[in-house]
Formats: structure tokens, C-alpha cells, sequence
């Protein structure tokens, strides 16, 4: 799903990231786990192009997306990402947190059907031959709705569907996490990229957070995941990658990488948090 | 004392029986505020515009050709008193264009490209205000830069400001008394005109003094309605 080559990010005269090579597969749930300033996230925020890759690829459903030529916003729709900092859009209720990339997607879509059907009936004036003219899909108000229902059903399924009018000033840090998943979810996407979801939370309030995180694992959803939550990585990866300075120097399911006595680096790491 | 007297006698007998309240109010008085509102709308506008520019990641050519654009513009409106850019835009540039523009809508222009240039400042400043995590969070959606910009950002950025741009609104308002430089009707001229009929000035100036401070006052008031009633949008439901 997600391959990467020889990927290098580097800061002025920092390297973060020292050329890495692997392949996120599909329905995979990875973590990804090392000491802070290993370049967990920078790594994960270079899936998506929240930071541009110094050299080397970034293929994504068979395109290059570390090519600048590439329109990145039309992969990022296929790409959920859920933060550190939650980032819901505070001018917005929740609803319209969670409407607003689907249907702004859906009618920017539609604008250009729309341009392309006016130049096909222009050209058809002076064609003998009638090209058939695109039809526009569904109505804006049918955008609007269906966006409505799905991130209604999707409240419920969190069970907040009673906050779906509020400000994200009045909720708690849980909810808006799981808020923050969900809206991430709306836009349908091949794969989670999560930026230490749990990190900015108060202790009480992760095990809500993970438990969504759990049940979109068990419905086989393609996920990135950086984390601090050993446990959890070890419950819920498939595959556990461990970062140290820029490289990843161990990659295997769970029980490979936590039972590993042989890497130095990686045991004394896991010493430490476990 | 008694002169006092004598002088607001004279002008009461002009301002209310000599009916001139109607062209104070009625002429001076919406100029002013016509001036002043439009004034801040076009700035408001314009002031997003540059904003958006000069907040624009730099990789590419045209953002770089458009910031040194914006730069020389804040540059010139800022750097020339307003009485100045309304003489040029007055008896330079609309002659050499050959356009006839009423007064009015002259005002109109010049005030709002100049609030245009502080509000851009003024908008700057708020826009780099909001939390990038915003930013982040709608480009990790597949928005575009410009509709995470004009969804998320800049409302956000203008409930920031909101108290800065009703200082810039006041400072149009009391900005506008030089518009009778280029014969605009302003409620500076029409008490100028007041005192002409008598060639005495002291009670019709005082009354404009005092009239300034009500509008000021009053806008002062609005301003703090709508921003309570913003801050609420956020807190409750």
C-alpha cells in the first residue's frame, strides 16, 4: 500500500531520517516504537507529505507522492491522519468538524464535472456528432446529506452522537481524540496514519481512545501507528517497527520484537519503558 | 461667560432652527460613516488578500513575485499621510486615466486600499495567531492550502482580531475629516460650513469634537456586542 525508498529527511544539517526502506501492506496494522528523537514521526509525517522527503520515494497506490509535480491533496484523501494535539477545527461544531473534507471533496468534484459538461454542450454546437454530455451526480443537497448520515452514524458508533452540535472547546481530550478519528474516517480512507494518538492525554482517558483504535484494527483497517503504549502496540500490531536514529534497526510481528534479546539498542530501550 | 452664551445662541439658531442638523446629519454625518464602513470592508478584503500572500510558503516563483508586490504596496499606503494619496488618486491618477470619479467613491477607494494596508499587518498578526496544527489537520484531509486558509484559518484568525480592527475602524472614522480635501462632504465640512455663515467657529467645532466621541463610543459599544457574542459561539452551544 505504502512503500518507501531510500527515504532521507534532513533538517539543514540534521538528518532525521537516513534512508529508509519498507513497505506498509495491505490490512497491516504497524506500530512504530523507539526512543524519542529516533524519528518516529517524522517518518509517519512523511507518509503523507506533511513533510516533504528530502530524496528518495514515497509510493503510494502505484504513484510517487515525494514527486512535488504530484497534486498531493488528491492522495491525502486517501490517507486518514489523527494527531497528537487532536487539531479539531475549533470554528466548526463537531458535525461540521467531521462533514466538512467530504463534502467540500465531493463538490469540488462535482465543480469540475460541471466545467467539463459546459465545455462538451460548447463543442457540441458545433459538432455534428453529439458527444453525450457527463451527467453532475448528486445534487448538492444530496452531497450534504449523505455526508450528514454517514458522520451521524459514525458519531454513534463512538457514542457522542448527543455532542454533535457543540464546540470543540467543551469536550474532553478523549472525546475529542475519537472525534478527531472519526473525522479522519469520514473521508473512506486505505489507511490510519496515527502521530502518538494517546500522548496529550490524561491517563484516564486513553483506554477510550484505544479501544476505537482496537476495533478499527479488528475490521482489518490498514494503520500506522507511532506510540508510547507498549501494550497496546503488542496487542494490536501486526508488525512492530523500532526506530533508532533515523534508521529502522528491527522489524517483525510483536512477539519477534519484544521477546529480541540479541539487538543492544532495542532491548535496553525496551527495558526502560516496559 | 456671557459671550459663550451668546456664541451657542447663535449657533443653536443655525444648527436646529436654521435646520442645518439636516445636512450635518443627513449629508455629513452617513458620508462620514459611508466612507469609513466601506473604507474597512475593502480593507478587510484586501487586508486577507496580502495576509494570505505573505503567510503563503515560499517555494515557488509566483508566491516570491506576489509577496514583493504586497511589500511595495503596505510600503506606499503606509508610507504616505492619506490626505496625500486622496490628492493623487483625486487630480493625478483619475485625470490620466481619463475617468470622472465622484468624490464620494474616491474617498471610498482611497480609504479602502489604504486600510488595506494596515489591516493586511493587522491580519498577519492573526492568522499566525491560530494553532498550525489547524492548518495541518486540513491539508492531512486532501483540503487544498486556500480552503483550509478561507474555512478554518481566517475565521478563526478574524475573532482574534476582532478588537484590533475596531481600533482600525475608528481610526478610519476620525481619518475621514480630511476628506474635504478633495470637496467631500464630510461632517467636518458641513460645521466648517456652519461657522462660515458667521465666520464664527468655537461652539460649531466643539459640537463636532463632541460628536466624534459619540460615534467612537457608539462603535466602541458594537464592537464589544459582537465580540461577546463571538466568544460565546465558542463556550456554549
Amino acid at each position: 500500500m505504502i512503500e518507501t525508498i531510500d527515504l532521507v529527511k534532513r533538517y539543514g544539517d540534521h538528518t532525521v531520517l537516513k534512508g529508509i526502506t519498507t513497505e506498509i501492506r495491505d490490512g497491516e496494522q504497524v506500530a512504530i516504537i523507539g526512543p524519542s528523537g529516533s524519528g518516529k514521526s517524522t517518518f509517519l509525517r512523511c507518509l503523507n507529505c506533511m513533510e516533504d522527503a528530502t530524496s528518495g520515494s514515497i509510493i503510494f497506490d502505484g504513484v510517487d507522492i515525494a514527486d512535488m509535480s504530484v497534486d498531493i491533496n488528491l492522495h491525502r484523501r486517501h490517507m486518514g491522519m489523527v494527531f497528537q494535539q487532536f487539531n479539531l477545527f475549533n470554528n466548526k461544531t463537531v458535525l461540521q468538524n467531521i462533514m466538512l473534507a467530504p463534502v467540500t471533496v465531493a463538490m469540488s468534484d462535482r465543480r469540475k464535472i460541471r466545467r467539463e459538461a459546459f465545455f462538451v454542450r460548447l463543442a457540441n454546437l458545433f459538432r455534428r456528432n453529439k458527444k453525450p454530455v457527463p451527467d453532475y451526480g448528486k445534487t448538492p443537497a444530496q452531497i450534504k446529506e449523505e455526508a450528514r448520515a454517514n458522520a451521524l452514524r459514525l458519531l454513534a458508533k463512538i457514542g457522542l452522537t448527543e455532542k454533535a452540535d457543540v464546540y470543540p472547546s467543551t469536550l474532553s481530550g478523549g472525546q475529542k481524540q475519537r472525534i478527531a478519528i472519526i473525522r479522519a474516517l469520514a473521508m473512506n480512507p486505505k489507511v490510519m496514519l496515527f502521530d502518538e494518538p494517546t500522548s496529550a492525554l490524561d491517563p484516564e482517558m486513553v483506554g477510550e481512545v484505544l479501544s476505537v483504535i482496537r476495533e478499527l484494527a479488528e475490521e482489518n483497517m490498514t494503520m500506522v501507528i507511532v506510540t508510547h503504549e507498549m501494550g497496546f502496540a503488542r496487542e494490536v500490531a501486526s508488525r512492530v517497527l523500532f526506530m533508532d536514529d533515523g534508521l529502522i534497526t528491527a522489524d517483525g510481528t510483536p512477539e519477534e520484537i519484544f521477546g529480541n534479546t540479541e539487538n543492544e539498542r532495542l532491548r535496553s530501550f525496551l527495558s526502560k519503558v516496559l | 461667560m456671557e459671550d459663550f452664551a451668546l456664541k451657542w445662541a447663535g449657533f443653536w439658531e443655525k444648527f436646529a432652527v436654521g435646520e442645518a442638523w439636516k445636512r450635518v446629519l443627513g449629508v455629513g454625518l452617513v458620508n462620514t460613516l459611508v466612507i469609513a464602513l466601506s473604507g474597512l470592508l475593502i480593507g478587510i478584503v484586501i487586508g486577507t488578500l496580502i495576509a494570505a500572500v505573505k503567510v503563503m510558503p515560499k517555494y515557488k516563483r509566483l508566491p516570491r513575485a506576489l509577496d514583493r508586490l504586497c511589500t511595495l504596496y503596505v510600503g506606499f499606503f503606509r508610507g504616505t499621510p492619506i490626505v496625500v494619496q486622496l490628492l493623487i488618486a483625486y487630480y493625478i491618477l483619475w485625470p490620466l486615466l481619463g475617468f470622472y470619479a465622484d468624490s464620494l467613491y474616491t474617498c471610498i477607494i482611497v480609504f479602502g486600499l489604504n486600510s488595506g494596508a494596515y489591516v493586511s499587518e493587522i491580519m498577519r498578526g492573526g492568522i499566525l495567531s491560530v494553532d498550525p496544527g489547524q492548518m495541518e489537520a486540513g491539508r492531512a484531509l486532501g483540503l487544498s492550502y486556500g480552503v483550509t486558509m478561507l474555512k478554518i484559518i481566517v475565521p478563526q484568525a478574524v475573532k482574534n482580531i476582532l478588537p484590533t480592527l475596531g481600533n482600525e475602524l475608528i481610526a478610519l472614522v476620525k481619518d475621514t475629516s480630511v476628506v474635504s480635501f478633495v470637496a467631500c462632504v464630510d461632517l467636518y465640512k458641513t460645521f466648517t460650513e456652519i461657522g462660515n455663515r458667521s465666520y464664527e467657529y468655537m461652539i460649531p467645532y466643539l459640537f463636532m469634537a463632541l460628536m466624534y466621541i459619540v460615534i467612537v463610543a457608539l462603535i466602541t459599544l458594537l464592537i464589544r456586542f459582537v465580540e461577546r457574542r463571538l466568544r460565546k459561539s465558542d463556550r456554549n452551544h
